[in-house]
């Protein structure tokens, strides 16, 4: 079943005072999340993902396309009942607690008090932040403000849960809680629709991604479709090498990157490896591993949204 | 029905606002210092006390009404909170109507306290209890009406509009109001059909808000009769009603950038 459904979703701005002139924010985007699947928005700055999250939080109104959200339309407020979001640059209410704000949220969920103030504790816990519960929100730094956004998208315990980049202004720490806390909630059935800009946190976590460009919609589906074995080529990692055997790797290989214990070599196919074997044990080197060679979802993104820059 | 935790929410706000405390604290001087000037106008202190208590408490009011009732919406949409509201399953007519009802909450509670002032005053300046002392709360009640009225056009108004025109247009608006009875004299007298029309239509629109002055009577001795006190109830609801379907009609339709 989709979750998520955006069909033909199209959001043009005016821009300029005098002599107004349309800008296509958004170009017939369609897309279908599933139930349960943690799925990736990825895009570079004004690529159309946050405005995206806008028009399904229903702070714009498209100008073409509808999309849909567990099978309801976006004004539907039964539907709101059942989905958590996380804004870009969240702004909470500074004079109240942490406490407090999650409270507030989950009256604005239908949430009875007590319930509600039972969730904001277990809430606060989990993300981090039962030590100031009780402080203002003014004086949270901006990774609290992120735990506490998370926190409040959480508050009525939702099905769907829109993040938008919810990994910025998070310390290391901060990061893997968070990723801890997604694979949790994906663990317990939740579909996750989020958008980031850290590509390795959307390559550890989701099960497929979106990739928007200038408003349109670049490449959709499961990491494994989209970031393709190369062909026949090989990876192969060596150790102990010097740089008189970095030249001659260099000499057949596709690309040779010197690391600090070695080297990685991309090779044109599984044939020359029997060549590779012969230099590094020329040089008493290690071969220390041998894999078809795969692109990292940054070598996709550069190759694609790079190429169109 | 959310109009009630954001009501409540928006109370918290401006009860955790210190500059609000720091406005009061000084209409609360103002009325303390009412009391010093009566005493140096021998047989007047009665009537200073309480013509300069509810005219500070009018214009401390209509200040707060305007100021905080344009940024009801407008400190929302630029701080970016609204994306968290309308989230969740609320109605935008609720997030106005909610916004609303928590600064009139505001602006009760401060009325209430500020009248309470004036109370006190009088009973220091009088030396004991006097039922001069009772007939200054129908007056301020006219005064809390007409504040609601005055936070219901600015927040009507930071549905379309800036800040900065917002409160001018609020400011403008206030100032007609109150000169509405010359608007009318005005339309009538006027030699040019246009400007008879204009001023016609502009006494209709605009509140009538010098219905709701009765600080000079009051400090005459009159006491506001109840028919007049429930007349202009019933128009201060049904204009505050109207503006406030316009403020959820604009609202609604708005793009959140």
């Amino acid at each position: 079943m989709s979750v998520i459904e955006i069909e033909n979703l199209t959001q043009d701005y005016q821009i300029g005072f005098w002599r107004k002139r349309n800008v296509r924010a958004l170009d017939s985007l369609n897309l279908r999340v599933e139930a349960g699947e943690v799925f990736g928005f990825l895009g570079p700055n004004g690529a159309g993902k946050t405005t995206t999250f806008k028009i399904l939080m229903r702070m714009l109104r498209p100008t073409a396309g509808e999309a849909r959200i567990l099978g309801q339309p976006l004004d539907d407020l039964r539907m709101r009942a059942r989905i958590g979001y996380l804004p870009e640059r969240p702004y909470f209410y500074h004079y109240l607690t942490a406490r407090e704000f999650l409270v507030f949220c989950g009256a604005l969920c239908d949430l009875p008090r007590d319930r509600a103030a039972k969730r904001a504790a277990d809430l606060l816990d989990q993300v981090g932040l039962s030590d100031s519960a009780d402080k203002h929100l003014r004086k949270f730094s901006k990774g609290m403000l992120q735990r506490a956004g998370l926190a409040q998208a959480l508050i009525n315990d939702p099905e769907v849960l829109f993040l938008d980049e919810p990994m910025s202004g998070l310390d290391p720490l901060g990061r893997r809680e968070a990723r801890e806390l997604i694979a949790n909630l994906r663990a317990r059935g939740k579909t996750i629709f989020f958008s980031s800009h850290i590509l390795t946190d959307v390559e550890a976590m989701c099960d497929r991604v979106a990739i928007l460009n200038r408003g349109r919609l670049v490449e959709s589906g499961r990491l494994s479709e989209i970031l393709k074995t190369r062909s026949n080529e090989i990876e192969a990692v060596v150790s102990g090498v010097n740089e008189e055997i970095l030249a001659e790797l260099r000499e057949f290989a596709l690309e040779v990157q010197p690391t600090p214990e070695g080297a990685r070599a991309r090779l044109e196919s599984d044939r020359d490896i029997a060549r590779l074997l012969e230099v590094i044990h020329h040089a008493n080197g290690r071969l220390v591993s041998v894999n078809p060679a795969r692109e990292s979802l940054e070598d996709f993104f550069m190759r694609e949204i790079g190429g169109m820059k | 029905m959310k109009i009630i935790p954001i009501a409540l929410n928006t109370f918290r706000e401006s009860a955790r606002d210190r500059a609000l405390y720091n406005l009061m604290v000084f209409v609360i001087l103002l009325i303390i210092a009412s009391v010093v000037m009566g005493r140096i106008a021998v047989g007047q202190e009665v009537k200073i006390v309480i013509d300069l208590g509810l005219s500070a408490m009018t214009v401390f009011g209509v200040l707060m009404s305007i100021f905080l009732g344009i940024g009801l919406v407008s400190k929302e949409i630029e701080n970016g909170a609204i994306a968290n509201i309308l989230s969740k399953p609320v109605r935008r007519t609720e997030f106005i109507l909610g916004k609303y009802f928590g600064l009139c909450l505001t602006l009760f509670v401060s009325s209430v306290v500020m009248a309470a002032a004036i109370t006190g005053a009088l009973i220091y300046a009088q030396g004991g209890s006097d039922a001069a002392q009772w007939r200054l709360w129908p007056a301020a009640w006219l005064i809390f009406l007409e504040l609601t009225i005055m936070t219901a056009v600015a927040l009507l108004f930071s549905c379309f509009s800036s800040p900065a025109l917002s409160a001018l247009f609020a400011l403008l608006i206030f100032l007609i109001g109150r000169w509405s009875p010359d608007l009318k004299l005005f339309a009538e007298t006027s030699n040019s059909a246009a400007v008879r029309a204009v001023s016609r239509a502009l006494y209709h629109l605009l509140p009538n808000l010098a219905n709701f002055n009765y600080i000079n009577e009051t400090a005459h001795g009159e006491v506001a009769p109840w028919r007049m006190i429930a007349g202009n109830t019933v128009y201060a609801v049904c204009y505050i009603a109207a503006a406030l379907a316009a403020a959820a009609l604009i609202f609604n339709r708005r793009n959140f950038k």
